[in-house]
């Protein structure tokens, strides 16, 4: 056993550790000793738990924990990486799951308090469960979502905002009761009504908005911790859920400013609508075949390459590294430019190319590398559309209108690897294709490289 | 279908509609090619070649017009050639149709179908088949070679040992394909180029080659370009005036003036009047790009070259693109080919003649015995129009500090607001509080505020690492669930146990999921 004062210098130390975990990601050599930082963290955190007084070993905990152990291993060395936004959102629901099922408990074993404290402590039970169950349901459908077994698309229900409204307000007259002392239902029934506002939020939002959506989720399971801590009484859970929760707070914030949306648009769902007639796109786009794109990167010297989703879908990352490998050795200057949302989870396309061992210091983000392309001679555009569409920029009634867009249009030839000439997720028309110096290289990503992998000499 | 170039007949022509190259490309299309014998020949296309690339060579121009279904040519037909136009055959050439009636009107009579290489509408769509812009291109370019050929002189400035040599001047007159070919040229070449256009948006595309436009100092408002297509407009009496004050300042500077300046449907306007020449120095060189319409100099003589008594060379060939025929004949034949490629949808060596279409409508002059020139206006502007640019201003440095310094007050104010309210709300909170909800409360805000220090300095690359390894330490919801585990109740301690189950696949999921992405992160 162990006293009280050893147990808080544990969760001072746990704290400390969990700060330099996070701190440690400011870049990738620093990165794979931070998550060291975490591991030890949270084992001196659990250690010191269980073995501080009232707790102790039991067979329940054992099982619990081997089996969790298990589970937790077998999910993360099966994931492929195309899979991690899955992953991270079916990880978010666990939280959100664990932090109902403690706020329930704490309602069914009660403290012994009174006055103010009695209050404080329902409303931060009711807060915990409340947070915990949006949160739940929104990973889960957002799991959904992403690993397809839900459709993508918005689910847009007629007077869905009133319907929002109209569950958070009954779910404030249930707390309101419940600290009344109308009973144990009140937190119940909010529970149910939590779960099911999360399941609308996120069916509401449509697939190009995701990244926000994980990393909104992401806030919300670390305030879920904290609202936990809060009704525990315990500092290291606060310290942490507010950790996590500022971290998806801010991820939530760069997402939406790479988009250009406002955070409250993006959660209430529903792609905002045109503000006028969109400009009409003219021209025709010029289709290439594999010899074509070849031959004008061997004459090139500069190269950049922006992936987006369609890249995760057609499971090209390794062609692309290929590529990539094969032009380097020629001794030419092959980059890669990576939008804050490309793909479905803020950092996706680093993580992809970094599986198929493309170096990281040639991986570049938007500012660093947007100045560059009026000095490149091919920019290759392999699956993204909107985040590389000028239409951000020259029409003012686009969807999109004000969005940082790579400006891969400026460079001298510009490559444009898609599966068909249709508008893309967002249905937005994108100009880039009619370009004079755009060329459509249609078809399969993945099959496309790897047809134009051996002209490549 | 079988296309045939035949041997072009024009005196001096030396340029061919059909390369082995763009043979190729359209037996690809399903059609067979036919060419006469030695109509490559002065463009360095020998029939081997051809015939290398399958294409067969007919000996006498009677029996391929007679063999092939579309004739495809350089020049206008000869009236002997159009005389060979069958009802069921295709023409695809320059026709001019503005300008040759009569010609127009043999070729209707034959009841040919005869696209105009010339009439292809000037939208993006088209630029591929843009013959006149191809031809323009190398007009320009040989213009500076030309030039360059009868110049004394360096283009490009050098300092040598033996002394220094300034660059050349040189201005070019009219922006359009030529001029700015001729632009480009001239500054790859070193000298120093000044460009002139009446349509005041060139000026651009001008110094974006690295030229300088020249301005002119007039508030007429200029027309824009995008009204007629891309092509000059004449200009007002004043605007005239103007713009030959301007030249006669430079003249006497230049050593070499291009002149590219073309109004649809007019004779070419006179811009280098022969006082400007007489004002230009010995040995300078003026190539005057519209000598066929009449030219934009005074004293040009078409398809010659003369010296004036103050000894500037005054360069009047016509036949430029022909001057190039390799080159020329490659672009005019590519044109071609994307013409018969839009003119063959199917790629089975069909001709589908589509009249909706756009380009086609406005190529095709005329078709089943009808003459179909001019064309009804394309349903697509040439040119967006030109949106009125708000001109930013330059602002000094006095109002820039300013500006600075407003920004950083409402900045301060805005912090200021922000403490301030939130201290207000902190406040009221302790008012009405517990001591132990402050303690923890404390702790909470000094989180959040580290959480955002924090996670601001995360490289943007490593944002889902960043995800799952808080994916992983919110498992520490765990701690809730281990406090519950001993309180008894069994119904509690279920629940207890399956929180720390989950929590627990979150926390061995997280951080071994992180880890195995973080070890891919490698430096090259």
């Amino acid at each position: 056993m162990m006293s009280f004062g050893i147990q808080s210098a544990s969760y001072i130390a746990a704290s400390v550790l969990f700060i330099l975990a996070l701190g440690g990601l400011s870049n990738q050599e620093s990165a794979k000793r931070a998550v060291w930082y975490g591991i030890v963290g949270m084992a001196i955190a659990v250690v010191a738990t269980i073995f501080a007084p009232g707790v102790g070993l039991s067979v329940w905990l054992i099982i619990a924990l081997a089996l969790g152990a298990v589970a937790g291993g077998v999910l993360a060395l099966r994931v492929e990486m195309t899979g991690m936004p899955q992953l991270v959102a079916l990880l978010h629901s666990f939280v959100g799951m664990a932090a109902v099922l403690i706020g329930i408990n704490s309602d069914l074993h009660p403290a012994m308090l009174e006055g103010a404290e009695k209050i404080i402590h329902e409303a931060e039970i009711f807060l915990g469960v409340f947070i915990g169950a949006v949160t739940f349901t929104g990973s889960v459908i957002a799991y959904g979502k992403l690993a397809g077994r839900l459709d993508g698309k918005a689910l847009i229900l007629p007077g869905r905002h009133l319907l929002n409204i109209a569950m958070a307000v009954l779910s404030l007259v249930l707390m309101i009761g419940y600290m009344q002392g109308w009973g144990s239902w009140t937190l119940y029934l909010t529970t149910i009504i939590a779960f099911a506002l999360g399941a609308h939020l996120v069916l509401a939002i449509g697939g190009a908005d995701m990244p926000v959506v994980v990393s909104m989720l992401n806030s919300y399971s670390g305030w879920a911790a904290a609202a936990t801590g809060f009704l525990l009484g315990n500092d290291l859970l606060i310290v942490t859920g507010a950790l996590v929760g500022s971290s998806g707070a801010i991820l939530s914030y760069i997402m939406c400013k790479a988009m250009n949306r406002h955070f409250l648009s993006v959660i209430l769902g529903g792609f905002g609508g045109a503000k006028g007639p969109q400009m009409e796109v003219e021209g025709e786009q010029i289709a290439i075949d594999a010899e074509g794109v070849a031959a004008a990167l061997n004459e090139s010297e500069s190269i950049i390459i922006i992936p987006g989703y369609g890249m995760a879908v057609a499971q090209a990352q390794q062609s692309v590294s290929e590529l990539t490998r094969k032009l380097r050795a020629k001794g030419k200057n092959v980059r890669f430019a990576i939008h804050p949302v490309a793909g479905r989870l803020p950092g996706h396309m680093n993580v992809l190319l970094a599986e198929a061992k493309v170096p990281y210091d040639i991986v570049l983000e938007m500012d660093e590398i947007n100045d560059d392309f009026p000095e490149t001679d091919v920019a290759i555009v392999i699956g993204s559309n909107d985040i590389v569409n000028p239409a951000a920029q020259e029409d003012p009634n686009s969807p999109i209108a004000g969005m940082p867009v790579l400006e891969c249009w400026k460079a001298k030839q510009v490559f444009v690897s898609k599966r068909g000439q249709g508008t893309g997720y967002s249905g937005i028309e994108n100009p880039l294709f009619y370009k004079p110096n755009t060329r459509m290289f249609y078809g399969d990503a993945k099959k496309s490289l790897d047809a134009l992998l051996p002209m490549i000499d | 279908m079988k296309i045939g170039a035949p041997k072009e007949l024009f005196m001096g022509e030396d340029r061919v509609a059909m390369t082995p190259d763009s043979a190729l490309q359209l037996i690809k299309l399903g059609h067979t090619c036919l060419i006469e014998e030695d109509a490559g020949e002065d463009a360095g296309f020998s029939d081997d070649l051809y015939r290398a690339a399958g294409v067969t060579v007919v000996e006498k121009a009677a029996d391929l017009w007679e063999q092939a279904d579309v004739i495809v040519k350089v020049r206008p037909p000869e009236p002997s050639e159009v005389a060979l136009l069958t009802k069921d055959k295709t023409l695809i050439s320059f026709f001019y149709p503005a300008q040759n009636k009569d010609l127009l009107e043999s070729a209707k009579d034959m009841g040919a179908s005869v696209i105009a290489m010339d009439m292809v509408p000037r939208i993006s769509r088209a630029q591929k088949m843009d013959a006149l812009s191809s031809m323009a291109n190398i007009a320009g370019y040989r213009a500076v070679i030309e030039a360059a050929n009868n110049f004394g002189r360096f283009l490009t400035g050098q300092v040598t040992a033996a002394g220094k040599v300034p660059p050349a001047k040189v201005l070019v007159v009219g922006a359009g394909v030529a001029g700015l070919a001729a632009t480009g040229t001239a500054v790859s070449l070193g000298a120093i180029v000044h460009a002139f256009d009446v349509r005041p948006e060139v000026a651009e595309q001008i110094e974006s080659m690295g030229a300088n436009f020249v301005f002119l100092d007039f508030a007429e408002a200029q027309s824009d370009g995008a009204a007629t297509g891309g092509y000059a407009a004449p200009s007002s009496p004043e605007f005239r005036e103007a713009q030959l004050q301007k030249f006669r300042e430079l003249a006497p500077e230049m050593d070499i003036v291009i002149t590219t300046a073309l109004i649809p449907g007019r004779d070419a306007p006179k811009l280098w009047l022969d006082d400007m020449v007489y004002a230009m120095k010995p040995g300078s060189v003026v190539v005057d790009l519209a000598a066929e319409r009449g030219g934009n100099c005074d004293l040009t003589v078409p398809d010659q070259k003369i010296i004036t008594k103050n000894g500037v060379t005054i360069v009047g060939y016509t036949d430029f693109p022909s001057r190039m025929a390799a080159q020329a004949s490659t672009l005019y034949s590519n044109n071609i080919r994307h013409m018969i490629s839009d003119l063959t949808p199917g790629k089975d060596g069909t001709l589908n003649q589509n009249m909706e279409d756009d380009v086609i409508r406005g190529a095709t002059v005329t078709h089943a015995g009808e003459i179909t020139f001019p064309p009804p206006p394309p349903k697509i502007a040439a040119i967006a129009a030109q949106k009125p640019k708000a001109k930013e201003k330059e602002l000094t440095p006095e109002e820039k500090r300013a500006a600075e310094k407003a920004a950083f007050a409402a900045q301060t104010r805005s912090q200021v607001i922000l403490l301030a309210v939130g201290g207000v709300l902190m406040a009221l909170i302790g008012q009405y509080a517990p001591p132990e909800f402050m303690k923890h409360f404390i702790v909470f805000a000094l989180a959040c505020f580290v959480g955002f220090q924090v996670i601001w300095g995360v490289s943007h690359a490593l944002h889902t690492p960043l995800m799952a390894i808080t994916n992983a330490i919110s498992g520490i919801i765990i701690i809730g669930a281990l406090l519950q585990l001993a309180t008894g109740s069994v119904l509690v301690t279920i629940l207890a146990a399956v929180a720390v189950l989950i929590a627990t696949i979150n926390i061995v999921g997280g951080f071994m999921v992180t880890r195995r992405m973080l070890q891919m992160f490698q430096r090259s």
